[in-house]
């Protein structure tokens, strides 16, 4: 056994079913796509792969850079709120005492047991014109209005003649919520995961040595749970900016994100090389993200070895 | 294309669910048959056969009928393209029988083995999609209309401008979130052909939807019907089949095709290059164009009928429903969509994209 670094055949018996996997089911159909955004259409169902950069110009048309834009700003601001909020949550679990811990954790997953579909047909339900958030209005509406009848002041109808409901749907403000909705464990999590590792005497040590709870936050807390935040940032970020089904059914009239425009080129445009092209644009900024996660953190290295 | 959005739940579908399930699983025998056995592989949509048909298709002619269950024309389209696995009927849409028929899919049909063809209403004896119908034969047909809430409106909506061109309905109005048929019906609605491929009357459309955009609620996503039960919308452009499953849970909610015609949709039978059965497949086709066969399908799963003599069969609910047929009038200017080729396919999805992004 203890030559299994050295011995051959052990090795590649541990080596290449996850490697083959890996080729066959995720490296070989990318490549694929990768070569569809360099190939032109022929007719109905045939692509040519013939080196065009036809594609990624047309992606570069003002219209398609204006959605990218508007992708990005959706995303950045999902992220933003649910760093904001999930940051709170995050310490609330670390310093939660140890028995609640792993109720608060499975709490923070338990939405991933349920389809995103079904979790954003609920949240219809409880957002819409006629739901769960509007009744109760409705109801504080009606008791409100009996208890200034009843004082004597229901002729000036302070609040309005009749209720109007709250329109939340449709609209881009709905879809930044639900994007948040759904992404906000991916945010909590890391943060988690860096918050609870962090040596708790750092923190006395700063409170002792006279800052105060915001300096500590600012100047300890944050700097320590960075490599957290830049996951959190990350792993909420990307998929944020490729989602499609929360635009399609929170938003209005021109909700439209990148990935919608890239599902049609698979669906109904049956336009493969293009949606590629789009696919990989997104894919590069990806890259992108990691690449600058992965010297972010070889720079944290170098610092702590230093 | 937006037929594949097309929603075929019925309220029998939830029960068929399962069973469509399992019968996927099955596999067909890929057989070439000298003589004729006495089987048929029919692969159809769910829910969408009379309750007794093939029982009573055994029974009359002692062929058993093996259903297979697909859930789009994609599905169906994708099945065949590499080959027939084993059908002898199929039951596409008509863009797809235009398809198929171009990709030489479908095998063509021996009209003096269905003599039954003279059951159908002269308007479906010919399709633009399908020339002198050698190739397919209609099965039901629908239209996408104007799904309302009767006490929201001053009115029938009896015109695509209260959905294009107007704010009366401002902020209760969804509109199909399908790029071909938004632009497709404000062709209609300007007077144009559904399937007007000129670029610059497409453009008019794409500024006359931008502009009617502040009063449009939302593109819905196939789920226009729910908007509209739900009361988040009083007016909404949806197929005719999804109108009829919440006007049987609200009586409140009408439907109407607007004088200016609208889309008509047709399901059609069709024997697949390659059957294994054909005689049978002419026999069963024949079968269900019979006008007792044909009511008691209709009757069944409610979608409008193509076969006049099947009339007499059925109810008066049925037929003056106007969510399954529409005054004759609107359905004679009333267009199927053809399909027009990749570059009209690519200016549709551009205009689509400009019209949410503007």
């Amino acid at each position: 056994m203890e030559g299994w670094r050295t011995n051959r055949r052990v090795f590649w018996t541990f080596f290449t079913p996850p490697t083959a996997w890996l080729v066959l089911f995720f490296l070989a159909p990318l490549a694929l796509v990768w070569g569809f955004s360099f190939g032109e259409k022929r007719g109905l169902v045939e692509i040519a792969i013939n080196g065009t950069l036809e594609n990624y110009v047309r992606a570069l048309d003002p219209l398609y850079l204006r959605i990218f834009a508007k992708s990005f700003w959706f995303a950045a601001l999902t992220t933003l709120i649910c760093l904001a909020v999930g940051f709170p949550v995050a310490i609330a679990i670390t310093f939660a005492p140890s028995r609640w811990k792993p109720i608060l954790l499975l709490l923070t997953i338990l939405p991933f047991w349920t389809n995103l579909l079904i979790r954003t047909y609920a949240l219809i339900a409880v957002l819409r014109t006629r739901g769960y958030v509007n009744f109760t209005a409705e109801w504080v509406w009606e008791k409100t209005n009996a208890a200034l009848g009843w004082v004597g002041l229901g002729d000036l109808q302070l609040v309005g003649e009749r209720f109007e409901p709250f329109q939340m749907l449709y609209n881009n403000t709905a879809v930044v919520f639900g994007l948040v909705y759904v992404h906000l464990p991916f945010m909590v999590l890391p943060l988690y995961a860096a918050l609870d590792r962090l040596d708790r005497s750092y923190l006395e040590a700063s409170l002792d040595l006279g800052a105060g709870q915001i300096r500590t936050f600012a100047s300890v807390v944050v700097p320590l749970a960075l490599p957290g935040i830049v996951s959190g940032v990350i792993i909420t970020f990307i998929p944020a900016l490729g989602s499609f089904l929360t635009p399609d059914l929170l938003g209005g009239t021109d909700s439209q994100m990148i990935a919608n425009v890239i599902e049609r080129q698979f669906k109904s445009a049956n336009d493969w090389p293009f949606g590629a092209a789009l696919s990989f644009i997104l894919m590069y900024v990806t890259f992108f993200a990691l690449a600058l996660r992965a010297v972010t953190s070889r720079g944290r290295s170098a610092m702590e070895a230093a | 294309m937006n037929r594949t959005m097309r929603k075929r739940l019925s309220r029998r579908s939830l029960l068929a669910g399962a069973g469509a399930a399992a019968a996927g699983l099955t596999i067909v025998p890929r057989l070439g048959w000298s003589a004729e056995e006495a089987k048929l592989n029919f692969y159809n949509w769910d829910t969408y056969i009379g309750e007794t048909t093939l029982d009573d298709f055994k029974a009359a002619s002692g062929i058993e009928v093996k259903m297979d269950l697909f859930a789009d024309n994609d599905e169906l389209f994708a099945k065949l393209k590499e080959g027939n696995p084993g059908y002898d009927v199929i039951v596409p849409t008509n863009d797809y029988v235009e398809r198929m028929i171009t990709a030489g899919m479908l095998e063509p049909l021996d009209h003096s083995k269905i003599p039954n063809i003279a059951n159908i209403t002269p308007v479906f004896r010919d399709a633009a999609f399908d020339p002198g119908r050698r190739h397919s034969l209609p099965y039901m047909w629908g239209t996408i209309g104007i799904g309302y809430r009767k006490s929201r409106v001053s009115a029938t909506p009896d015109s695509w401008k209260h959905l294009y061109e107007s704010d009366e309905y401002s902020g209760r109005i969804a509109m199909l979130g399908d790029g071909s048929t938004i632009v497709g019906i404000g062709l209609k609605y300007l007077g144009y052909s559904y399937n007007e491929t000129d670029p610059a009357r497409i453009k008019e459309v794409e500024e006359l939807v931008i502009r009617q955009k502040p009063h449009i609620k939302a593109f819905a996503e196939d789920n226009g019907q729910d908007l509209l039960i739900s009361g988040e919308v009083d007016l909404t452009m949806e197929w005719n089949g999804d109108i009829l499953q919440v006007m049987a849970e609200d009586d409140d909610i009408g439907y109407s095709v607007p004088k200016e015609g609208g889309l008509l949709w047709e399901d059609t039978l069709a024997i697949p290059k390659g059957a294994p059965h054909p005689e049978n497949a002419h026999r069963f086709i024949d079968f269900i164009l019979d006008a007792e066969v044909g009511a008691a399908i209709a009757d069944f799963i409610y979608y409008a009928t193509p076969n006049e003599a099947a009339k007499q069969h059925l109810s008066a609910e049925y037929l003056d429903n106007p969510a399954i047929f529409p005054p004759p009038s609107v359905v004679e200017i009333s267009e199927t969509d053809k399909y027009l080729g990749e570059e009209h396919q690519r200016l549709i999805d551009e205009t689509w994209t400009r019209i949410q992004a503007g």
